[in-house]
């Protein structure tokens, strides 16, 4: 036993992340580490990295108890994480993104270039890695880029190397070799964890399994005794709580179609129909294409090809403006990064799309605007010191609500909302889902994008599940349950 | 309790917490009166209305395109191609009135259009060619220089008629007409930036652009507007400088005037990250420095020795406006 994790816990601003996890690791083994997306893989591995601190627990290493402080004495005890974003420089070559930050000189002075190429080669000989010392990273492909990643690692000396779903952004081909390397990491001593989605991975390098849920630890076991199937359900195993109003809208004419819809890499062929008073879920594991589709969708991409009809006519949807003209709304799943203007406050992020509703000759009518923001503050229940208090201030899941009154200030009549509860607690959580149904009843239509099984089954009258950028299927009614839909979504 | 009271109630007094805000949203006029009051101390001319009239007409001309700055900096860019574009705008005016003999009001005309066709030039260049504004419009001050250099040969060209010479040098009301346009045009800008819709916009394209767009922003509209603005204050700047002395001088007019603009915007309190600031900030940024540099004449400190104070200046103001 090289490494042993013991009574982990974690909680980030009071929601638990990790309770009392235990996680284990053999020498020269390979340990497939899954779960849903916030189960608390990341968190896990992200302690062991040094990055967080567990709130409890103990981290016994080679036989020592070890505290883990930062990522640096992680790197030094022999740990190395690969992200699933790559931290190379591209403008450098293979060797000197090697030796980063350590690089080896003559007399203190001297970059001894030909030194660290010989040393680059002779690892990467070591390894069976076929590359050129002196190539420039940004020449290399992304699988290509992973390998000196590991090498990197490996010339660290590393004896741990966690995986973070390294083959998210490989093709078959690269997939295929990187396991080729992983098995000979095995036989030379070196201890690895595999963090992925794709399941029926795990059955050819993988030696024993660890399964996450909700933050706690469901089993440790041997892979071979598992089927994918029960992995699955394993993974998934909950139940629907109450959380979810009852959703029994009349369902209407069509209001979106979509056929053929494709921009690859990223989705190809999708076809998929809304109609007015329905919620329509969109399931797929992290990298299916979902929220790609539904940025091209709403004119953020360009679409190759496909044909899209509002409303029974064919539209061309170039821009967001477009989109929003056509009554689509767009909450995203990133509130930071593209819901929100952090520097702005509360009313002016909310009454951002539609300034038409508040605004007259282009000029903004103030007592207007505080009117329809007050308004919509009392409705959906947002906590803040003020109408003017500034959005960083407010928690996430107000936040969100913000995101979301957004759309509802604006005549919105089909939402999409990509993941729209993620990261809030489980009050906001419930408003939300209220606010969706209410929605759809009044005629108007929502997608819901999530990777949260329970949610879409709550809320959807139905799904579609996408895998690696297609659409897999769709299912309703009885057929709608956690373990087909996560079956659809690994490509089963 | 929710989440968000709790985040908000951290700071320890409502007191405090007022005079935070009173801090953030007007250290730089704070700034001004201790500055203003110092002045008064230091010099028994300083309040003179003579010396206050020729304070405000001394930073006309940079203060009308620190507020264009403004505009193109809340955005999240810049715009150093001001100072050349005064001087092709001005070029443009006096070659209509002296070579091609046009009436007055035609020649302004032309030289705001001058001044807009380069905003736009310089907003094409970032929106379309996806260049940042740094770079287009260091490209732009070199060529907008070097056209007006080569139309005179590197020397002035004087106007004849003069009544041209009204417009920066008469009074209205017994306030110097150039001021009157200063504070003419920002109240305009106050109310674009503060009032409207397209305000909001740049606001938003600033903070975060990703979000701006997926909100239904053109920010392809809101860009090339904010640049046009950007040319157009250059132009009126051109108007005055040319008028003052019925004259352009296309090597020296406008040489530099785009660093003072920048350091009275940011002295103003607005980021150069984008997506922060405040015009009123701006009109006292402008102040502060036409004050210093007047109290430092005043004082007979060498003109030479004068852009460490400035220097000094810009860099406590960032310091002091520092948050987060």
């Amino acid at each position: 036993m090289i490494l042993e994790m013991k009574g982990i816990s974690k909680a980030f601003y009071g929601v638990k992340a990790l309770q009392d996890v235990a996680f284990d690791l053999r020498k020269g083994e390979v340990h497939a580490l899954v779960g849903e997306n916030g189960a608390g893989k990341s968190t896990l591995m992200k302690i062991l990295a040094g990055i967080h601190a567990p709130d409890e627990g103990e981290i016994v290493l080679g036989g020592k108890p070890v505290a883990i402080g930062s990522p640096h004495q992680s790197q030094k005890l022999g740990i190395s994480i690969i992200h699933q974003e790559l931290n190379l420089i591209p403008h450098m070559s293979v060797a000197e993104n090697l030796f980063l930050g350590r690089e080896q000189t003559i007399a203190g002075l001297f970059s001894n270039k030909k030194g660290m190429v010989s040393q680059t080669k002779h690892l990467l000989d070591q390894f069976g890695l076929k590359l050129n010392p002196n190539e420039l990273i940004a020449r290399l492909s992304i699988g290509e880029r992973q390998i000196v990643e590991i090498a990197k690692a490996l010339s660290m000396d590393a004896e741990i190397l966690i995986m973070d779903e390294p083959t998210a952004v490989l093709e078959e081909r690269e997939a295929n070799q990187l396991f080729e390397l992983i098995r000979r990491f095995k036989r030379q001593g070196v201890s690895i964890v595999y963090i992925s989605h794709r399941l029926h991975e795990l059955k050819g390098i993988c030696d024993r399994i660890t399964i996450l849920r909700d933050g706690r630890h469901v089993t440790t076991t041997e892979l071979d005794g598992l089927s994918e199937r029960e992995i699955a359900n394993l993974m998934v195993g909950r139940e629907l709580k109450e959380m979810y109003p009852v959703h029994s809208g009349e369902i209407g004419e069509e209001l979106l179609k979509v056929e053929g819809l494709t921009r690859s890499p990223h989705f190809e062929d999708v076809d998929f129909h809304v109609r007015r008073g329905e919620i329509v879920g969109f399931a797929g594991l992290i990298g299916a294409g979902r929220t790609e589709l539904m940025r091209t969708l709403f004119g953020d991409w360009k679409a190759e090809r496909g044909s899209v009809y509002w409303k029974g006519e064919t539209v061309r949807i170039r821009n967001p403006e477009e989109a929003v003209k056509l009554g689509l709304g767009f909450a995203t799943e990133d509130r930071k990064g593209t819901g929100l203007v952090m520097e702005m406050n509360l009313t002016r992020n909310m009454t951002l799309a539609n300034p038409a509703k508040i605004s007259r000759w282009n000029l903004i009518r103030s007592r207007h605007e505080s009117r329809v923001v007050m308004e919509k503050i009392q409705e959906m229940n947002i906590k803040a010191s003020s109408p003017a208090a500034p959005i960083k201030n407010l928690s996430g899941g107000n936040q969100q609500k913000v995101v979301i009154a957004k759309w509802l200030v604006s005549e919105t009549e089909l939402f999409i909302m990509d993941e729209p509860t993620r990261g809030i607690d489980v009050g906001a959580r419930s408003e939300i889902y209220n606010l969706i149904v209410r929605f759809a009843a009044e005629g108007k239509a929502v997608i819901v994008v999530s990777s949260e099984l329970p949610e879409l089954l709550g809320l959807c009258d139905r799904i579609y599940v996408m895998h690696r950028g297609r659409l897999k299927g769709e299912l309703s009614g009885e057929e709608a349950n956690e373990q087909n839909i996560m079956a659809m979504a690994t490509g089963l | 309790m929710s989440a968000a009271t709790e985040t908000e109630s951290k700071s320890p007094s409502t007191g405090m917490r007022l005079g935070k805000v009173l801090w953030d949203q007007y250290s730089v006029i704070f700034a001004f009166v201790v500055l203003v009051a110092l002045a008064a101390v230091l010099n028994e001319h300083f309040l003179d209305i003579g010396n206050i009239t020729n304070v405000l007409r001394q930073v006309s001309i940079v203060g009308i395109l620190s507020l264009g700055m403004t505009f193109v900096i809340i955005l999240g860019g810049i715009d150093l191609s001001v100072g050349s574009v005064l001087a092709f705008s001005g070029t443009v005016i006096m070659a209509a009135q002296v070579t091609y003999e046009l009436p007055i009001w035609l020649s302004i005309v032309l030289g705001l259009v001058a001044g807009a066709l380069l905003g736009i030039i310089n907003g094409f260049v970032i929106t379309y060619g996806k260049i940042t504004a740094f770079i287009a419009t260091l490209a732009m001050m070199t060529i907008a220089r070097s056209l007006a250099l080569y139309y005179a040969d590197a020397g002035a060209i004087s106007g004849f008629d003069s009544s041209y010479s009204k417009i920066g040098n008469e009074y209205m009301a017994g306030i110097p007409i150039p001021v009157l346009i200063f504070g003419g045009i920002f109240i305009l800008s106050y109310v674009v930036l503060e009032k409207t819709v397209f305000g909001r916009h740049i606001y938003a394209v600033g903070g975060n652009t990703q979000a701006a767009r997926l909100s239904a922003i053109s920010v392809f509209k809101v860009t090339i507007l904010s640049y046009v603005i950007c040319g157009i204050t250059a132009a009126i700047g051109a108007v005055i400088e040319t008028s003052r002395l019925n004259s352009i001088s296309t090597s020296s007019s406008g040489h530099m005037y785009e660093l003072d603009a920048i350091a009275a915007v940011i002295i103003g309190g607005t980021s150069l990250s984008g997506g922060r600031g405040r015009i009123v900030g701006t009109l006292f940024g402008v102040l502060i420095l036409g004050v210093l540099s007047n109290i430092m004449n005043l004082l007979n400190i060498s003109p030479y020795l004068q852009g460490v104070v400035k220097g000094l200046i810009i860099i406590a103001a960032v310091l002091l406006q520092k948050r987060d």
